[in-house]
């Protein structure tokens, strides 16, 4: 290695997708949930990842996470192959995933109580503070069931927040709510990616919501799941779902999502 | 408020009734007693110490046979859960056990170990054992898959994922489980005690088939009541705290 190269070596990426294949055997057929799928993601980077049902955006999701592994291919994250789970990359799934057995202070702490060198008293503290940055300080010891939808996905962002991970990842997590509920956490969770500098890999088949929050958008075709194209969304934030330029720019990108649906899967894409 | 004073009222209707009937001598006070009869073979029991002995007598089989089933049957229905060879062998062992009668193991178990405690403990074991393993099994089958992935990617591995998630997320199917299993060791338990005399200690049951021995209805009514209130008490005191919390938690009515 030249001393320009050392000097101008930049640090790994966050996260690297090295031709990733997957496949799952169904009685009927063999599904190519993904087929050679690489991506590059900075720290820092709020990537939306857009396609139909069965384009394996959560499949890659999940093998990101290390809930699942690849047939080929692998994912370094800072370098490093991922193995397995790991708190540094957390999950936030379209269903909230919530314990029922434990109050909202306790389901936030489960993952504060995995993580050593933290104080009782300490862990509490972290765990009020993202139950206040979600906004729910005064449901501290609610009972799960006692909470809205929008507020069960609060608290399972505050939980997956709690354990200050570097990269959060999130499957549909929104797609559950109603428009309203939704259209407040855009807003939320632009401002707490902003404040706590997330690496943010978010699955979506909702376009709009893609152009929203990310700073690329990422566009997969099915059978067999490949990247068709990228966009990088340049407008500033926060950024209003409602917006007209928002509107200009999540039509160019359905456009293109359109010519690339097969027509066998009739399910659309918003 | 209102709920309990309609109990009050209609159990006090009822004891008016019998004592109506009583009256009536439609039947041979020896077969209907009157209930201020009873009363006073319940007063006189207890002032005497024989029913006092007699429910710790048998209460101490059950507690004990009880407690022995939840310790093994909890962790051998978490394995049957987990391992599909324990499923296999243990798994089709217990559900084929669960089907029988849990007194049909009164003569068996008089054969075994005689009149004596073991006898006593090991039919309320068998009665209760299977249906707490069978139910912790079906709990932590159909624990949401998600739960484990959830906290898979907060750090939990294996054990504490076991003991921390899937336990505790199949809690109302194990309450339930137990309270069931509850029910079969009392039952078989009591017939038990009727059906032969403990050596070892005289417990409710014992006095129930005296009363008979006795023709002294008055005995057999009373300590049929007796029977009642400490099944309606362990049902307050064991369970309604564990379904209060599912309730409370799961929002949701188990059972």
């Amino acid at each position: 290695m030249t001393v320009a190269q050392e000097i101008t070596n930049v640090p790994p990426e966050k996260l690297t997708i090295e031709g990733v294949s997957k496949s799952f055997k169904t009685r009927r057929a063999t599904v190519h949930a993904l087929d050679k799928v690489s991506l590059q993601i900075h720290e820092g980077e709020f990537v939306c990842l857009v396609g139909q049902s069965g384009c394996g955006k959560s499949t890659l999701l999940n093998i990101i996470a290390g809930l699942e592994f690849p047939d080929e291919g692998r994912v370094l994250a800072d370098g490093q192959p991922v193995t397995g789970p790991g708190r540094e990359r957390m999950v936030m799934f379209q269903e909230h995933a919530l314990f029922p057995w434990l109050d909202v202070l306790d389901n936030v702490m489960f993952g504060l109580k995995l993580k050593p060198n933290l104080k009782r008293h300490e862990r509490r503290e972290v765990a009020q503070y993202y139950l206040k940055l979600v906004g729910l300080e005064k449901f501290t010891h609610a009972n799960v069931h006692e909470l809205s939808g929008g507020m069960k996905q609060r608290v399972a962002l505050a939980r997956a927040l709690a354990p200050n991970p570097r990269v959060l990842l999130m499957d549909e997590p929104f797609a559950a709510l109603d428009a309203m509920t939704r259209e407040q956490l855009y807003g939320d969770i632009q401002a707490i990616w902003a404040k706590r500098r997330k690496t943010i890999i978010f699955v979506t088949h909702n376009v709009r919501e893609a152009a929203c929050l990310g700073d690329r958008v990422v566009l997969f075709s099915p059978n067999p799941g490949r990247i068709q194209e990228q966009f990088v969304v340049d407008l500033p934030r926060p950024r209003d779902i409602n917006s007209v330029e928002l509107a200009r720019f999540s039509t160019e990108i359905r456009e293109a999502l359109k010519r690339y649906m097969k027509p066998e899967t009739t399910e659309s894409a918003e | 408020m209102k709920r309990s004073l309609v109990v009050v009222v209609f159990f006090l209707l009822l004891g008016v009734g019998w004592e109506v009937l009583y009256r009536l001598k439609i039947w041979s006070p020896v077969l209907v007693p009157s209930p201020v009869t009873v009363g006073e073979y319940l007063i006189g029991a207890v002032r005497d110490g024989t029913m006092w002995q007699a429910t710790v007598v048998t209460m101490k089989r059950l507690l004990i046979g009880y407690l022995l089933s939840i310790v093994f049957g909890v962790p051998l229905g978490l394995l049957t859960a987990r391992f599909k060879f324990v499923e296999d062998t243990l798994g089709v062992l217990a559900l084929g056990l669960q089907t029988l009668p849990s007194v049909c193991w009164i003569p068996l178990a008089l054969l075994w170990y005689g009149q004596t405690e073991n006898a006593m403990l090991f039919v309320v074991v068998m009665g209760s054992l299977w249906s707490i393993l069978i139910a912790t099994d079906n709990g932590v089958r159909t624990v949401p898959p998600i739960y484990a992935r959830a906290a898979r990617t907060m750090g939990s591995k294996r054990m504490h994922t076991w003991i921390k998630v899937i336990l505790p997320a199949s809690l109302p199917f194990i309450v339930s489980g137990m309270k069931q299993g509850w029910g079969f060791a009392w039952r078989s338990l009591m017939g038990a005690e009727i059906y032969v005399t403990i050596l070892t200690g005289f417990g409710l049951g014992h006095l129930l088939h005296y009363g008979r021995e006795l023709n002294a209805m008055e005995q057999v009514i009373g300590v049929m009541l007796v029977i009642i209130v400490i099944g309606v008490l362990a049902d307050k005191i064991l369970f309604a705290p564990w379904e209060k919390f599912l309730y409370r938690r799961w929002g949701t009515a188990q059972n």
